[in-house]
């Protein structure tokens, strides 16, 4: 059967829309219907690209640790650059993240943005376009193209359509990313001149100067390391979440944070193993850090949207924690752990742009005994809660697990660090829910608060599926990734293996990991 | 004596007896004329570019060494076209408005055109002096053809005195060149410089004081002193032109002399051309970040841009040299559509050229507040626009040769400079409105701003084209 480039269609659909919105027009006094039309076609459009997703993801080989859907064309022959992308166990989840996640913002702001809706659709077509160019691509180059692309629409979404702090939040978003990502331009254009190719798949197959490999590491390091975000450079985040709009916020925690999990599962793991293993100890080191004090922070936060920003701080945490463990279950954990997350975060900022689009407040003390007069939210803002909180029957649990497990073959001191993350992570979730669900009914425009419009069920009744769906059958997600996860780490084996893993080395580093405890887990 | 052939020096030619020929409809009819001549000038350049297209480009030196034309001129000389095309256009408008329509415009113009045109063929020191100048003092006189306006004379004067002085530099160089070579022609300092051990102290000098004289010319640091003031004073259009023209004509000349005559000594003045990038590039970055006056703003910005073109001389490649060819129209372009949007800010009949002025632009013409978004977001190199690869190229060409420390300085630049780029952005959309501009704009202006921004927006569909003739003039000049 001869397929379709299903690839280009999902990354140009999106872009074919926004221009089509582009020529809506109207006469004076027809806004509406060009507003009602702009909304529709989006939704369409965004609905299409996500059929053409699950046909993918239905025709995706699970056996094959190979890119699958490969198209490959020269684009710009003076660099050697082509377009090349392709998916493998690992970004097909992250496509299907991303183009899920775009009709829910779509119908999210069908009621809450008012002013300048063709530009608003327009944003969130194009940032569809590039998400998943990013996670497709197959050429480091196509791939920063699409990376930082994304900055683009996601300044002016923060700064048009956020909060009052705006424009601040949107400069700190766009400059904290920007500075960590030319590092990467750097390091990717190196890269290309050490090895004289951009292709990713070649470069995985590349072995490097261990020299080399530490300069590369650490510039990919500050790019990801902003983008997750992690311990210390993660100061923007609760700025962009508080001041973004809710679909904003929806996709900057479901899906742009993503991006620096998956470039460490892209980039960092396959092409400079050695690098890695040298700077496990410092990313293990600073996961702990973000799980325990960001969980923490989370604590005294009275913004409802700071709070969960924090909250995905911490289990990004648990993210870097499982992807350098270097164990099966350790990475498998994190893609289940960042794909989980990225369906539980975004609900529960849309949880909170429910409360918000009726109060115009998020914090947390206006709340409270909104059980009464909102059942049907309370249950699903429930189910989501204990997803973040990471109840076994959820998939949070499924992903924060498998996560812990593998830091535990790796080290018994950071899994139990770790842990704590565990109860602080309930202890704050369940503090909001608390206050704001349960309690007496303090304020009388809270109390007046009606229950779920129809919209908003249809946008959250199927994501709360989602979540208790993959808490309760995991394997459907573990069974595609594995044998990608298992590639990177055989590949991982055999290029560390003539360097000798010097356990001298690592006893002296904080809290080495043993070599046995390591190889038990392979 | 071998036969005289004119054939390459065609487009020159051409432009200058127009330009001569327009000095005699202007005394007969006078001022009025200004509109129809500048439309004509306009013409005549495109009529010269379509010669220039039809003669070979095939290196052919003639005048005894004194005019090269190769593939690397010819494109060079393109550019220049392109550029003074748009600035002409760009210009009709204002000259009515501002009622300094003097028929002297577009012929100053050209010959400006004709001064940078034969720089970038110039093929030894003297033909390198003679066209410099020529672009030079029409130039000076454009900064200051806006006679009533105090600004114009005062940036006029500046230019002048600045550029006298570093052309009395540049002759200097020459002179101590001349001296420890024994020859002005390109090809024999060349020979000379390989065949002799090492270089003297005198020729270093020499070769010093000569890229001082160019760095005026594109205003790296720490030459750059006059650029702001100059771009602030000058009239609008007049600024538009020195922001896209002159400066590739520089470059395109200091090419030839370093990666050409002066090849053997790459050691010496690479490190004369490190500095002056990596200071380029760090003042062009902070200097803009206090910047109210949006002219000033981009004269800044330009200063960055200058220092990011020469890493790609740094690099000392034939990659290096198309990326800075590249570059270099890549930015032209940019400009020309950023200042098709500058001209448009005005209110109640002057000029309005405060950044804040700009506020709220996204509510009252929106096609245009995008345009410029477009064009700011590519000035900062962030991809997919065009100005990203303009930046990749030179980067790699850089790292190729091990450069690394000036490339971080480069990108951690870059990052600054996104700031005041965004700021635009954010006045443009985020800040409450102000009164709306005067009227609309233009026809020509709106050709010109969609064609800029569909050239930096679909530059990524198909950049082969654009790519490879730059680096084969590259080549060509390297060969």
């Amino acid at each position: 059967m001869i397929m379709p480039p299903i690839l280009s269609i999902m990354i140009f659909l999106p872009v074919v829309c926004a221009l089509m919105i582009t020529i809506i027009r109207g006469e004076k006094g027809d806004e509406e219907i060009v507003e009602k039309n702009v909304k529709h076609l989006s939704l369409f459009g965004s609905l299409f690209v996500l059929a053409f997703a699950l046909f993918m993801y239905v025709n995706f080989d699970k056996t094959s640790a190979d890119f699958q859907f490969v198209e490959k064309i020269s684009w710009l022959s003076a660099a050697g650059l082509s377009y090349h992308v392709g998916v493998d166990g690992i970004s097909v989840y992250f496509v299907l993240l991303s183009v899920v996640l775009t009709p829910v913002c779509i119908l999210a702001s069908w009621n809450s943005v008012k002013t300048r809706v063709k530009e608003y659709m327009i944003a969130f077509l194009i940032l569809e376009s590039l998400m998943i160019g990013t996670f497709c691509a197959l050429d480091t180059v196509l791939f920063y193209v699409f990376f930082e692309g994304v900055l683009i629409p996601m300044f002016l979404i923060i700064g048009i359509w956020g909060g009052p702090r705006r424009i601040y939040a949107s400069f700190k978003f766009f400059l904290y990313t920007l500075l960590g990502s030319v590092l990467m331009l750097v390091a990717l254009i190196a890269l290309y001149v050490e090895t004289g190719s951009t292709d990713i798949p070649a470069l995985m197959h590349t072995t490097l100067d261990f020299e080399f490999q530490k300069w590369i590491w650490l510039a990919f390091f500050a790019s990801f390391a902003v983008k997750m975000p992690m311990w210390p450079v993660h100061t923007w985040l609760p700025d962009a979440h508080v001041e973004a709009p809710t679909a904003g916020s929806v996709i900057l925690a479901g899906v742009l944070l993503k991006m620096g999990g998956y470039g460490f599962l892209r980039f960092s793991l396959p092409m400079l193993p050695q690098a890695s293993m040298y700077f496990a100890p410092l990313v293990l080191t600073l996961s702990v850090i973000a799980i325990i004090y960001a969980s923490l922070v989370a604590l005294v936060q009275d913004d409802m949207k700071k709070l969960i920003a924090y909250s995905s701080v911490a289990h990004m945490g648990f993210v870097t924690l499982g992807i350098f463990s270097f164990t099966e279950q350790g990475i498998e954990g994190a893609i289940f752990q960042m794909l989980s997350h990225g369906i539980i975060s975004a609900a529960l900022f849309l949880c909170v742009g429910v409360v918000y689009d009726r109060l115009h407040t998020r914090d947390i003390n206006r709340y409270g005994g909104l059980a009464k007069n909102m059942p049907n939210y309370a249950l699903v803002f429930m189910i989501f809660m204990l997803g973040s909180v990471g109840l076994p029957g959820t998939s949070g649990f499924v992903g924060e697990f498998l996560a812990l497990v593998g830091t535990y073959k790796a080290s018994t001191t950071f899994a139990a660090l770790a842990a704590t993350g565990l109860v602080l992570g309930a202890a704050y979730m369940l503090l909001l829910y608390r206050k704001v669900v349960f309690g007496p009914q303090k304020n009388k425009d809270a109390a007046a608060m009606e229950d779920l419009t129809a919209m908003e069920k249809l946008v959250l009744v199927p994501m709360a599926l989602l979540v208790i769906y993959y808490g309760v059958f995991p394997s459907s997600v573990t069974d595609r990734v594995a044998p990608s996860a298992k590639s990177l780490l055989r590949h991982y084996e055999m290029s560390h293996e003539p360097l000798g893993y010097n356990e001298a080395r690592l006893d002296s580093a904080p809290a080495g990991i043993n070599k046995e405890e390591r190889r038990s887990g392979l | 004596m071998i036969g005289f052939n004119i054939v390459p020096l065609l487009p020159e030619l051409f432009l200058t007896l127009t330009a001569m020929g327009f000095l005699i409809v202007g005394v007969s009819q006078g001022n009025r004329s200004t509109a129809v001549l500048t439309w004509t000038a306009c013409l005549a350049m495109v009529i010269a570019a379509i010669l220039l297209l039809q003669i070979s480009w095939e290196g052919q030196t003639i005048l005894n060494g004194m005019f090269v034309l190769d593939e690397f001129s010819g494109l060079f000389k393109l550019m220049i076209l392109i550029g003074l095309i748009i600035s002409l256009a760009l210009s009709v408008d204002y000259l009515k408005v501002e009622r300094m329509a003097r028929f002297e415009y577009p012929v100053l113009v050209m010959l400006a055109g004709v001064g940078m045109m034969l720089m970038v063929s110039a093929g030894n020191l003297l033909a390198l002096y003679m066209a410099l100048e020529l672009q030079s003092l029409s130039l000076y006189v454009l900064a200051g053809i806006h006679r009533n306006s105090p600004r114009s004379a005062e940036a006029a004067i500046k230019y002048f005195v600045l550029g006298a002085l570093s052309s009395g530099m540049l002759l200097f160089g020459i002179s101590l060149i001349y001296g420890f070579t024994g020859s002005i022609d390109f090809e024999v300092i060349r020979n000379t410089l390989d065949h002799a051990q090492g270089s003297t102290p005198g020729i270093t000098v020499g070769l010093a004081f000569l890229l001082a004289g160019l760095a005026f010319k594109i205003s790296a640091v720490p030459f750059h002193m006059w650029t702001p003031d100059v771009y602030q004073g000058a009239p609008a259009p007049v600024t538009a032109l020195f922001a896209m023209v002159p400066k590739i004509a520089a470059f395109g000349l200091m090419l030839r002399v370093l990666f050409y005559a002066f090849l053997p000594m790459s050691g010496e003045w690479m490190q004369i051309v490190y500095f002056l990038s990596a200071a380029s590039m760090i003042v062009g970055a902070f200097a803009a970040l206090a910047q109210d006056n949006i002219k000033r703003l981009i004269a800044y910005s330009s200063i960055g841009n200058m220092g990011y073109a020469l890493i790609g001389v740094v690099a000392g490649t034939p990659e290096g040299a198309g990326a800075v060819i590249l570059y270099l129209f890549i930015y032209m372009m940019m400009t020309a559509g950023v200042f098709s949007v500058i001209l448009c800010m005005r209110r109640q009949g002057l000029m309005a050229m405060q950044v804040s002025d700009l506020a709220g632009l996204s509510r009252h013409s929106p096609m245009m507040a995008y345009a410029m978004a477009a064009l700011m977001f590519s000035m900062s190199g962030i991809p997919p626009l065009a100005g990203f690869f303009g930046k990749f190229f030179i980067f790699l060409a850089a790292v190729e040769q091990g450069y690394i420390a000036l490339v971080i300085i480069g990108v951690l630049s870059s990052v600054v400079s996104a700031y005041y780029y965004l700021r635009i952005v954010k006045i443009m959309f985020f800040d409450e409105p102000a009164d709306p501009f005067d009227r609309g704009m233009t026809l020509e202006k709106r050709v010109i701003l969609f064609i800029s921004v569909i050239f930096v927006i679909g530059f990524i569909l198909k950049p082969n084209p654009i790519v490879d003739s730059a680096m084969a003039a590259a080549k060509a000049l390297l060969l």
